[in-house]
């Protein structure tokens, strides 16, 4: 723990920490470009420079000076202005100065801290490099002739992403960033590159010239393309959301987002279920969805007189508090028949612990042998992954089980089929029983494929929980799964037993992956926001709200309880979803118990304590033994399209962009030919 | 405006684009026989692992194949450097980096011969403008092959033979020594297919000793003298 | 002057061959095994107690050097040990200097043997000799050579019958001049581009693949075996206090016959010039000025020069360094503006383009002192740029900068002058 001193401020700091953070610790603050807390030290732009005593009699970049005892730093001395107002001054010769027209304007760290240390004035004379711009994908909008060079863009896809793509070409002042052949950036957390670049090089191809950031309204919020609840900003205009971007949480995404966390929000002002439909069955074939009013909806669905013949399905998107007024609503007409994993899963969901990630996402990074069963986590979960190369780059032993996919780190693919778990080879068996802190990722493949009672009876056998660990851990995809598990969307028979009770009143609740075919006598009654495959199969259709169109509670697949604010209003005659579960109580003459959002709340809470508290839920470190099938067949991956998983990403023209170009460019290229 | 002097060499590095007649060209390209082999003597000089501390000497192996079956110096077609990056599981860009990086890889196709008259200070200081005027006045433009594909003229910076200043590399060898006229015959040699003799084009001097015969070491000019008997 | 029996690189000059038989007549490979039975230890304080300053330029003491690299392997991440490596700076590029060239092909043996001593004493696995890439002819001498010393059993698995296993290898660049930069070269090793390291770490602790690595060079190492067989006292017989030795010259420019020497440390400038180089041309009256150590030294102006003792301390004290010992001399019909410019040319071509003031800086002022050059400038430019240069030295990752910066300083103070009156001319022709 050296102790120091900076501009006479004695600190403290841990071992191993550097200047820069000794003069964070003094609350000093200093100017950087290159230097990233989440990636490595390039120590490039020298504008961190400060002057260190005992040393040579030159100014020290603080981001790569490890600091130590007895130092004496000051950040407020001449050298030190001197300094960065020269490497400011070297930095702003080439930069082109159009801040007007930049979207990194008004959040530029170039702008501001030539505000802070610049001069006032430019001695450059010269002609100005101009650099071509470089295409690097639907995503990414790219003016090369202001970077600045700090290479944050190629240490992130490098060290994080693990994708090397980005280089920089050439040398001295001709050093240019870009991708190979200017190929798009392909990988699932691409765009993070845009909230790296500390000047307007690397901006939002998307959002280019949609606003300036002073005018947005900032809401916190809770991703819901996966389940893994990254923390995320929404920020919007009016009615309008304009962006996503990512908050720091370090047990959650970082600082990190996928590109789909980011981009499917354009797809909110699309295809929106913006009215009450009802479909009118004239001459006995599919009829057509016509457009209603709320009464009419209501009165229609009063009219089948369900009783206790009604079930919910929850969609993968809900919040906790749509799923709970949905179940007060179902329960309060006898029934409770209740279900989220709309594909027809059905794995036993009595102990909790046994369907959670209990390792965390954080804890993952400590792991030393890891066994995927049925997951493809670059897609399931690219901020997981993320964890994974770390705990990988740290020397952790991973194995998959599955198809083969790219991994972004070492990993042997030990066979697609989910019977290679019955004969695990000797070096399989010895590291995972040898690790220290072994783990298990079990995905949505390796429990469609029925490989959780045998990953659990591994998990017994590695001993994989143990004092202070627990390496057993499933990997949802469902934003609303856990969620929905805790508050009884679950049959044990999953939608089986949905199928079989042929209800005749069945909620749809934003539920687009169900095979409603099997519903055919029901009256199938949609309540989401996207004209999707839902919609298309409901017989009533009642507008929502899209998850940054209501307030509400995630919880994560590491079950961590997160609460998400609203940050605009649904669109037309879109009503936030419990009000229309709270009307449908009315109109079906029955009581739900709670008349306000508050209420609503209060009552979830006291039905399930776990989710008033922000945080990890607590479902016990107990395992559960479960008897399982013989195993057998090719593990399926629940993912077909990174880009297009849920309805409002489906709606988005980016992602659609990103699903041709990215993942089906070859094809399109090939048919051109 | 004042003309920059020096402003030729660095900013016209550019990649050739990537045309399908480019690939047609190259993208079947593979190391010839004898390259196989001296791929994996180099390969083996690092450490298991290490693989791609080989990309330079394997990016300039390619380079020197591409010469051999273009009848020029050679240079790196992107095909060329996918197969590098692909034989050493190498990401393309980090070879790509490596490539324009440094400035003995061609990035664009030159001519038989690579002429590199060095400009900096030394050699300026004995006369190197003559011996780009001499070049010049052979046809030569830089940055460009000729039009008989005889020649690429380039710049290039200090190429430590300043003692025997000015010079020029071409290809392989070395003419150190030179005059506008004694580089003009070496030229006109080597467009009449003639290996003109390398080093120093002065008569009286051997290597770097001074004209006329070393100051010191006299004992080693006609014998391998051992002083170890004066210690 | 220093006599021809105690001079080390007795082939300089390529008279007689480089190979293995002749080296050995010469006096090379001379009973290596009981050189490296001296131990480490002794061998480190034979090369301390010698005063040998590294011949790269920096002069930072050799022995000492060899000192810090570790007595036992660390360990890494998975408890194996690391082993240490000796990297050779080949990568002879800096303007003006042109020895290792001259030691490489003509005495390759010196430094395969120094290569092996060296390793030897800073318990090396391996060491890598990175030569720059336009020493094409060199370099195949050179491959040449630590073939043969593999052949006769003088490197390699139990090298010279000590017991030690020692390999050399031969890593060829491909056109970077920071490559000479030690850390660059690493990076450059490793296959990545030659841009230079932060230090900390340094490269004895982590170096070449995150390995204790040493960088030395040529000429540093290939004294090494004939320090040992002769002794410290021997050595340091030669050349003033801090300053021992003796040291290839290389003297370009404008000298009646420029050549490389070796002489003893701190000779007098005229002395080296007098005995060596046929004098300067057009005489003493006609001398401007000298870089007396490598471009990227500022330059001496000629009455500050005569006299001057060639070592490290004898150039520090007229302002410039002893840098490589390359000498660039011009005499009075030297454009020495553009003798500079050249320079500010050459280090924007060979800047890494990684850190800020060097990436720009250098192109920066090469822009002013080509206007400079021709006078098409106003007087406070010349300020301005005197300002840049000190915006640029000491802010950057590597000395690059620093010698981008020096060679304009040295312009500035002593040709401010000459500086002021093209700039004068110039406008005096605009107004007629």
């Amino acid at each position: 723990m050296p102790k120091l001193t900076v501009d006479g401020i004695e600190v403290e700091v841990p071992a191993g920490a550097t200047v820069l953070q000794a003069c964070e610790a003094a609350g000093k603050e200093i100017p950087r470009f290159c230097y990233h807390e989440r990636l490595s030290i390039a120590g490039n732009c020298r504008m961190c420079l400060v002057e260190v005593k005992p040393g040579p009699p030159k100014p020290q970049a603080s981001c790569a000076l490890p600091a130590g005892e007895g130092q004496e730093i000051r950040t407020d001395s001449e050298m030190v202005k001197k300094a960065r107002e020269g490497v400011m001054e070297f930095l702003l010769i080439n930069h082109p100065l159009d801040c007007p027209i930049c979207d990194q304007g008004g959040e530029c760290d170039l702008q501001d801290q030539a505000m802070g240390y610049g001069r006032g004035h430019s001695r450059y004379d010269e002609n100005k490099r101009a650099v071509t711009e470089k295409y690097m994908g639907p995503l990414i909008k790219t003016v090369m002739t202001r970077c600045i060079h700090c290479t944050r863009c190629v240490r992130f896809s490098e060290e994080i992403a693990g994708v090397d793509e980005i280089g920089a070409l050439y040398r001295g002042e001709n050093m240019q960033i870009t991708t190979y052949l200017e190929h798009a950036a392909k990988h699932e957390l691409s765009a993070n590159v845009i909230d790296l670049c500390p000047v307007g090089a690397l901006t939002s191809r998307p959002y280019a010239f949609e606003a300036r950031p002073w005018e947005l309204k900032k809401t916190l919020s809770i991703d819901v393309s996966d389940a893994v609840g990254a923390n995320i900003r929404v920020d919007s205009r009016g009615r309008e959301v304009l962006r996503v971007l990512p908050r720091t949480n370090d047990d959650v995404n970082e600082e990190w987002i996928s590109d789909k966390a980011r981009y499917q929000v354009e797809g909110l002002t699309r295809r929106r279920l913006d009215k009450v439909w009802i479909r009118r069955k004239e001459n006995g074939g599919a009829g057509k969805l016509e457009a209603a009013s709320w009464n009419d909806a209501f009165a229609a669905i009063a009219a089948v007189k369900p009783g206790s013949s009604v079930a919910a399905v929850a969609g993968d998107l809900l919040d906790c508090e749509t799923m709970f007024a949905a179940k007060k609503l179902v329960n309060a007409l006898g029934s409770d028949l209740l279900e989220g994993r709309q594909t027809g899963m059905a794995y036993d969901t009595s102990n909790l612990a046994g369907v959670n990630f209990n390792s965390t996402f954080a804890g993952i990074e400590k792991a030393d042998a890891i066994l995927i069963v049925g997951s493809n986590l670059r897609w399931e979960a690219p901020l997981v992954n993320v964890r994974l190369r770390k705990a990988a780059k740290a020397g952790a032993k991973i194995f998959v089980i599955g198809p083969v996919w790219e991994p972004t780190y070492a990993a042997t693919f030990l066979g697609a089929d989910v019977a290679v778990l019955d004969k695990l080879t000797a070096d399989v068996e010895e590291a995972m029983s040898k690790a220290e802190r072994p783990a298990i990722i079990l995905g949505g493949g390796g429990l469609v494929a029925g490989a959780h009672a045998k990953a659990l009876d591994l998990a017994a056998k590695w001993k994989l929980v143990r004092d202070g660990w627990n390496g057993f851990n499933v990997l949802h995809f469902s934003a609303a799964r856990m969620g929905g598990l805790m508050l009884g969307f679950a049959q044990t028979g999953g939608m089986a037993d949905l199928v079989k009770a042929q209800p005749k009143l069945l909620l749809a609740l934003g539920a687009d992956e169900v095979d409603f075919s099997a519903f055919a006598g029901s009256l199938k009654v949609y309540i989401g926001h996207h004209g999707d495959k839902g919609a298309h199969a409901a017989d009533i259709v009642l507008p929502g709200s899209a998850f940054t169109e209501k307030a509400g509670t995630y919880v994560n697949t590491e079950g961590r309880v997160q609460f998400a604010d609203k940050a605009v209003f649904a669109p037309g005659d879109a009503r936030e979803d419990w009000t229309i579960l709270r009307a449908l109580a009315d109109a079906l003459g029955v009581s739900v118990g709670f008349d306000s959002f508050v209420e609503l709340q209060a009552a979830m809470i006291a039905e399930v304590p776990a989710l008033g508290e922000e945080g990890l839920a607590d479902y016990g470190q107990k395992l559960p033994k479960l008897k399982g099938d013989k195993l057998g067949g090719e593990i399926r991956y629940p993912i077909k399209d990174f880009y297009l998983t849920n309805p409002i990403a489906r709606a988005s023209g980016t992602m659609q962009q990103c699903s041709a170009e990215l993942l089906h460019g070859d094809e399109l290229a090939e048919a051109a030919e | 405006m004042t003309k920059l002097e020096g402003a030729r060499f660095v900013a016209d590095r550019h990649l050739e684009p990537d045309t399908p007649e480019l690939r047609a060209r190259w993208s079947g390209f593979a190391w010839n026989e004898a390259n196989v082999a001296k791929a994996k003597e180099i390969v083996a000089r690092y450490p298991a692992g290490r693989q791609r501390s080989s990309v330079m000497p394997l990016l300039d192996l390619a380079q020197r194949q591409v010469g051999a079956e273009t009848n020029t110096q050679g240079w790196l077609p992107l095909p060329v450097m996918e197969y590098v990056a692909a034989y050493l599981d190498m990401p393309i860009i980090r070879v790509v980096e490596v490539a324009t990086f440094y400035f003995m890889y061609n990035l664009v196709p030159v001519g038989r011969y690579h002429v590199q008259v060095c400009g900096t200070t030394p050699c300026m200081l004995r006369g190197s403008d003559d011996l780009i005027a001499a070049c010049k006045k052979r046809g030569m433009h830089f940055g460009h092959v000729s039009d008989d594909g005889l020649w690429t003229l380039t710049e290039v910076e200090c190429m430590g033979n300043c003692a025997s200043a000015p010079m020029v590399q071409i290809n392989d060898d070395n003419y150190e020594d030179l005059t506008a006229e004694s580089l003009d015959a070496i030229l006109g040699a080597l467009a009449e297919g003639k290996q003109p003799k390398a080093g120093t084009q002065l008569k009286n001097r051997h290597t770097v000793e001074p004209e006329g015969g070393p100051t010191t070491l006299t004992a080693m000019v006609k014998e391998n003298h051992d002083y170890r008997g004066e210690w | 002057m220093l006599a021809d029996k105690d001079r080390i690189f007795t082939n300089l000059y390529g008279f007689q061959p480089w190979n293995l038989a002749a080296a050995k007549a010469r006096g090379d490979w001379d009973n290596t095994k009981k050189l490296l039975a001296k131990g480490p230890e002794a061998i480190v304080d034979e090369i301390k107690a010698s005063g040998l300053r590294g011949r790269g330029g920096a002069g930072f003491p050799t022995g000492m050097k060899w000192s810090f690299m570790p007595k036992e392997a660390p360990k890494d991440q998975f408890g194996n040990p690391r082993p240490s490596f000796l990297v050779i700076n080949a990568d002879e590029s800096e303007p003006g200097s042109c020895k290792d060239r001259e030691i490489i092909r003509h005495d390759p043996h010196k430094l395969i043997e120094g290569a092996l001593v060296a390793g030897f004493a800073m318990r090396a696995r391996a060491a890598y000799i990175y030569i720059r890439g336009e020493y094409i002819r060199e370099a195949e001498t050179l491959f040449a050579a630590v073939q043969e010393a593999y052949d006769a059993g003088l490197i390699g698995k139990n090298a010279c019958k000590s017991g030690y296993d020692f390999d050399v290898f031969v890593h060829r660049g491909a056109g970077a001049y920071i490559c000479g930069e030690e850390t660059a070269m690493i990076e450059s090793l490793e296959g990545k581009k030659g841009q230079p390291r932060l230090k900390p770490p340094f490269p004895a602790g982590a170096g070449l693949y995150g390995c204790p690595t040493t960088v030395n060079n040529v000429e540093s190492i290939a004294v090494a075996p004939t320090i040992l067989r002769r002794g410290a006292a021997w050595f340091s017989s030669f050349g003033r206090e801090n300053n021992k030795g003796t040291k290839l010259f290389q003297i370009s420019g404008h000298v009646n016959k420029p050549c490389v020497v070796e002489e003893a440390m701190s000779i007098p400038f005229d002395e080296l010039i007098e005995k060596h180089c046929g004098g300067i041309r057009g005489g003493w009256d006609n001398l401007l000025a000298v870089i007396p150590g490598g471009s990227s030294v500022p330059l001496v102006p000629a009455a500050m020069m005569r006299g001057v003792p060639m070592d490290f301390d004898g150039c520090k004290e007229v302002g410039s360094g002893l840098g490589t010992a390359a000498l660039i001399v011009m005499d009075k019909s030297t454009d020495i503006v553009r003798a500079i410019s050249r320079l500010s040319a050459f280090y924007k071509h060979e800047s890494c383009g990684q850190c800020t003031p060097c990436r720009e800086g250098t192109g920066w002022m090469w822009r002013v002192m080509e206007r400079l050059r021709t006078g098409d400038a106003e007087v406070d430019e010349i300020d301005m740029l005197q300002q840049l240069t000190k915006q640029v030295e000491g802010h950057t990752i590597c000395a690059l900068g620093d010698a981008a910066a020096w060679p304009i300083q040295g312009l500035i103070k002593h040709f401010r002058p000459e500086l002021e009156s093209r700039i004068a001319k110039r406008a005096e022709k605009a107004n007629a």
